[in-house]
């Protein structure tokens, strides 16, 4: 399994053909306290850039993008009746979609752990 | 996230490098660089604010002084550009208010207090939003009779404490705090620094507002912090209070085109000035006042848990768009999404059924009594 990080904050962890998707532990600090998130229904196909979810704090609501193509295949929807597990473990039980790798080419716009990591340092 | 005015060029308040130090996220708001939320979080300093007390640096707001000969000539000159009777203010009394435009629209709302010291009669203490400053320094001058002067003070902070256990952890170290009644103010020591304090918020909690020297200020937040009871707050759990308190914030919830009775906040003006007129716009405004206007803001409560923001259509169930949110988000303290914005009157009654529609979707919702968290200003018990 390999993880991959998109500029918009996003988390993507590639295990075959299938991809589990959520928000970095950086994007969930800066929103501060989550108190919504709207999913996708299963089957929903998104292009990469899609709006694949919406995540809201107190202040402000943002919006969660597919980081590539695919079918969803499943929801977290334990983020509906608990958002703020997205405070707590953003990168772990958290996970806000699986869906399939519909073109892996576009993995190679995403960066690994270490260049996000360099990245988040500029904010 | 991209800030659109660059840091050095934002001011900062006497308190900036005590935010910093206590781990504030610090954001740019009306020119300065202000705290948005501190290590805590906004949910547990709002929660902080409703159960304990809060420390809100409010510095960025404008304090200036009318300056008059007696009290019934800059009381009248204010009276002029204001819809409320300040010729009846009594001494060491605050009161709301709203300056306005010659249509009626607000072009901003303030606090007046009326100093306590019959020696300082023909003075009045503004306090004025960050954001409206120069316009209305530059109002007031333009419109003030020549022997009545507006002073801006630039060498004072303001330092807000809210909560239930505000005003304990004010007395301790100003006992004359615990004597003032809502909307009160007076002259006093702190720790023996010359401040003064009104009984007054923007949280519906009790508390006060301190206006202290700039270079105490510091001090001042020090001496509160080392309190247990008071933590410091961010601008962000300023606002999910004050919408919770159901009170308005300028340039959002009322603006130059909404007068005061569109804004629901005609307790601002006092009886004989409803009567008599005499501020700008009255024409307009008596008549909203005996006919009722054509719109009014409302509170909202939405029956499901996604939020709707300013800018969110309301609409009527299954049908046209009516209004628009104004202001909204997650109340904490209601532990659900609330809403204020502007709909026709005929639909502003408490209970009428509403939609907003929030990423295209209608969301239903319903009018709702505003405070949505009950206010717990002080009342002095009856002697």
């Amino acid at each position: 399994m390999t993880t991959y990080y998109s500029k918009d904050h996003e988390w993507i962890a590639v295990d075959g053909d299938t991809a589990t998707i959520g928000i970095t532990s950086y994007a969930q600090e800066q929103l501060g306290d989550v108190v919504y998130v709207e999913l996708p229904e299963a089957g929903k196909a998104l292009s990469q850039g899609d709006e694949a979810a919406v995540v809201e704090s107190v202040k402000a609501a943002s919006e969660v993008y597919a980081p590539i193509d695919g079918e969803v295949v499943e929801a977290n929807n334990a983020l509906v009746d608990e958002p703020a597990k997205v405070n707590e473990d953003p990168e772990g039980a958290a996970w806000f979609i699986k869906m399939t790798v519909g073109n892996s080419d576009q993995l190679s716009d995403l960066m690994d752990e270490a260049a996000y990591k360099a990245y988040v340092e500029t904010l | 996230m991209a800030e659109t005015v660059a840091d050095e060029d934002l001011k900062q308040t006497p308190l900036h490098d005590l935010h910093v130090e206590l781990g504030a996220r610090m954001v740019p708001f009306a020119g300065y660089s202000m705290p948005v939320q501190y290590k805590a979080g906004i949910m547990a300093e709002h929660q902080q604010t409703r159960t304990k007390a809060g420390l809100f640096d409010v510095s960025h707001m404008g304090q200036a002084l009318l300056i008059g000969p007696d009290h019934e000539t800059t009381a009248r000159a204010l009276e002029a550009l204001t819809p409320s009777n300040f010729v009846e203010l009594g001494h060491g009394r605050q009161r709301y208010t709203v300056l306005l435009n010659d249509e009626g629209g607000i072009i901003d709302d303030l606090m007046v207090t009326r100093p306590l010291s019959e020696d300082e009669d023909g003075k009045l203490m503004l306090v004025v939003n960050a954001s409206r400053k120069d316009v209305d320094y530059a109002h007031l001058r333009e419109r003030l009779p020549d022997n009545v002067t507006l002073e801006v003070i630039e060498d004072r902070a303001l330092i807000a404490v809210q909560g239930p256990e505000a005003v304990a952890a004010v007395a301790a170290h100003a006992p004359q705090a615990a004597d003032l009644g809502f909307m009160a103010a007076a002259p006093m020591e702190f720790d023996g620094i010359d401040c003064h304090v009104a009984r007054a918020g923007y949280t519906g909690e009790d508390g006060v507002e301190m206006s202290v020297p700039a270079g105490a200020a510091e001090a001042i937040a020090r001496a509160l912090l080392a309190d247990d009871r008071v933590e410091p707050i961010g601008l962000g759990a300023r606002d999910s209070l004050r919408m919770e308190a159901g009170l308005c914030l300028y340039g959002h919830d009322i603006d130059e085109m909404t007068s005061p009775v569109e804004g629901a906040i005609t307790f601002c003006m006092q009886k004989r000035r409803r009567e008599e007129g005499g501020f700008p716009g009255a024409e307009r405004i008596q008549g909203e006042l005996e006919n009722g206007p054509g719109r009014i803001r409302v509170g909202l409560r939405l029956d499901g848990k996604a939020p709707a923001r300013e800018g969110a259509e309301i609409a009527q169930p299954g049908g046209p768009v009516i209004g628009i949110v104004t202001s909204g988000g997650f109340a904490p303290t209601v532990g659900a999404p609330i809403a204020m914005g502007y709909v026709p009157s005929e639909h502003s009654e408490i209970g009428t059924p509403l939609e907003l529609i929030v990423r295209g979707k209608r969301l239903p919702a319903t009018v709702a009594d505003m405070p949505f968290v009950p206010n717990r200003y002080y009342r002095k018990p009856k002697a």
